[in-house]
């Protein structure tokens, strides 16, 4: 995608999830990144329940990680940016993780195909045995 | 250990989310309704998230695993006071919630409630008529 390298970081924070405690104050500081660049309300709940659904997913594949939560801007677009990178198992099969109803888990398996409907941009990459980073943006306007 | 408070009102069971929930908070609060549903024969539950501005595929579970089990236990659960925002964001996360009875307000909740247990307190007065007779 292009527009990546266009994009500049305007704040960055870095914060740890390794409890299912931590996940509330993550979403906290989502919220205030979101409100500090006026996203309206519903973007501000897509971005938080998407930010929700992948912190999630990091605690219960991969016991925990790092979260990075920057505001970005392309020029007359500010938006919020969420990095999750975990050194969890994982995934073998990246299209199939990307499928309604998938789960190795015993949850519903919208993780990662909801979270995806819910921002502008998705990116994920995972090595089996490494670990997975998942990258997402939405535009205050997107 | 934080608790989400389940207030006693006539035959139903009354909870308003006020806080954050974390998935832990959010399990002890369907085993707890679940326990209450049984200790008072609550003929219905009402949770009031007006307040609650984030429900994600966990939470959304956390309702549908409340209503399920309410209703084995012959209680009907309610969700009322959803934000449009959630609503929208729900839908799109694609879960519909199917099985959850929903209405917009307290009030509006009650009036549900009441009408789906009328019916049964009705049909148990019935039953206790034709004793009467027999």
């Amino acid at each position: 995608m292009t527009t990546w390298t266009m994009i500049i970081t305007l704040s960055k924070d870095v914060m740890r999830i390794v409890a299912d405690q931590d996940v509330v104050p993550f979403r906290n500081r989502v919220k205030e990144c979101a409100v500090k660049i006026k996203m309206g309300l519903v973007n501000q709940t897509k971005l938080i329940t998407a930010a929700s659904e992948l912190g999630r997913n990091m605690l219960k594949y991969a016991s925990g990680g790092e979260t990075l939560i920057e505001i970005v801007t392309r020029g007359r677009d500010n938006g919020v940016r969420l990095t999750f990178k975990d050194k969890g198992p994982g995934i073998a099969d990246l299209s199939l993780a990307m499928k309604d109803g998938y789960s190795t888990g015993k949850s519903l398996g919208l993780g990662l195909p909801g979270a995806k409907r819910l921002v502008n941009e998705f990116d994920i990459k995972s090595e089996p045995g490494k670990g997975t980073t998942v990258v997402v943006i939405k535009w205050a306007n997107g | 250990m934080e608790k989400i408070p389940i207030l006693k009102m006539g035959p139903f069971l009354l909870v308003t989310i006020q806080v954050d929930l974390y998935d832990r908070l959010a399990l002890s609060l369907e085993a707890d309704l679940v326990q209450m549903v049984k200790k008072t024969a609550a003929k219905g539950v009402l949770i009031d998230i007006s307040a609650v501005s984030i429900v994600d595929s966990f939470m959304g579970r956390i309702f549908g695993n409340i209503a399920g089990m309410c209703k084995i236990l012959d209680a009907e659960t309610v969700v009322v006071g959803m934000q449009p925002a959630v609503a929208i964001t729900l839908i799109e996360l694609g879960l519909p919630l199917t099985g959850v009875h929903t209405a917009l307000d307290v009030e509006k909740g009650m009036k549900l409630l009441t009408s789906k247990v009328d019916i049964d307190i009705e049909s148990d007065d019935d039953l206790d008529d034709d004793h009467n007779t027999i």
